[in-house]
């Protein structure tokens, strides 16, 4: 893997439109059983604005980050030996029906360990205003040749 | 959350997932690796077999914790968890994951949750960890 992609400025991904259904969608996916998850009033009842994404759902947002991080020309990621090893989500509010939300990939630290490269991607998600939502930070292990 | 102790078992509970439920997270997460759905795949990149996703398995851990919090979601201000063992998914059998939730430490701005993540008796999330606000 190439060392120089830590420290890299990436560009903000194009803003994606949290919506009502997707939310919903997921939140069954993951066996939520949360009215804030699913149900608009239960949600409103409780002071949000709209259902509340589960805490996972960042990365729905986060992955085209991802996607920039594997499509970079010179990364030298072979998507076939990559592993997911570990995964953070820090929040500064939860995700909410109608947020347009947009990541910007830091790629945090490169690490090499017995044959096998760590990535750690760091995706930072601001709303429409610019203000902290989420931070997605993510290892990925690209295995060596066996 | 004042009577709280570190140690307690504040939840537990147990996921029946089927090739269904990882057809349904692909969908909904937009992750369509067919390592997920495809056994022929899996097994050309040296798998068993099909696997869970492990962003399936951190979503579902959450949950117990999220009910315990009569829903609150929106407490739930940080979530890790390192991806340890895969979770293989049997075609006809499914693959059951049992998820325990216990209070890891207690402070002033909240609680942190520890989860023991198992499947076939063995854990596959490492330091799986979630910072509630009070």
């Amino acid at each position: 893997m190439n060392p120089e992609l830590q420290g890299r400025a990436f560009a903000p991904t194009a803003p994606y439109l949290v919506g009502r259904e997707k939310i919903r969608e997921f939140s069954r996916a993951v066996y939520s059983t949360s009215p804030i998850n699913l149900d608009p009033a239960a949600a409103q009842a409780a002071g949000y604005a709209d259902v509340v994404a589960p805490p996972t759902f960042a990365v729905v947002i986060q992955e085209a980050t991802l996607a920039q991080l594997l499509a970079e020309p010179d990364a030298g990621i072979d998507f076939s030996r990559v592993v997911h090893g570990d995964q953070r989500f820090t929040y500064s509010r939860p995700i909410i029906a109608g947020d347009e939300l947009t990541a910007t990939l830091a790629v945090t630290s490169i690490k090499s360990l017995g044959g096998h490269s760590m990535v750690t991607a760091q995706s930072t998600i601001v709303d429409a205003a610019g203000a902290h939502v989420v931070t997605a930070t993510s290892t990925l292990v690209v295995r060596g040749d066996e | 959350m004042n009577d709280l102790t570190v140690g307690d078992v504040i939840a537990e509970k147990s996921f029946a997932l089927s090739r269904d439920s990882l057809v349904r997270y692909a969908g909904a997460s937009g992750d369509f690796n067919p390592i997920h759905y495809r056994d022929d795949v899996a097994q050309s990149v040296g798998l068993p077999g099909v696997l869970a996703h492990g962003m399936h398995t951190m979503g579902l851990a959450i949950q117990p914790i999220v009910e315990w919090l009569g829903g609150d979601s929106g407490r739930v201000l940080d979530y890790q968890v390192r991806f340890t063992r895969p979770v293989l998914v049997d075609p006809a059998e499914g693959a059951t994951i049992i998820v325990t939730a216990k209070v890891g430490a207690l402070d002033e701005a909240g609680a942190r949750i520890d989860l023991v993540v198992t499947y076939n008796g063995d854990t596959v999330l490492g330091k799986a960890q979630a910072r509630i606000a009070r």
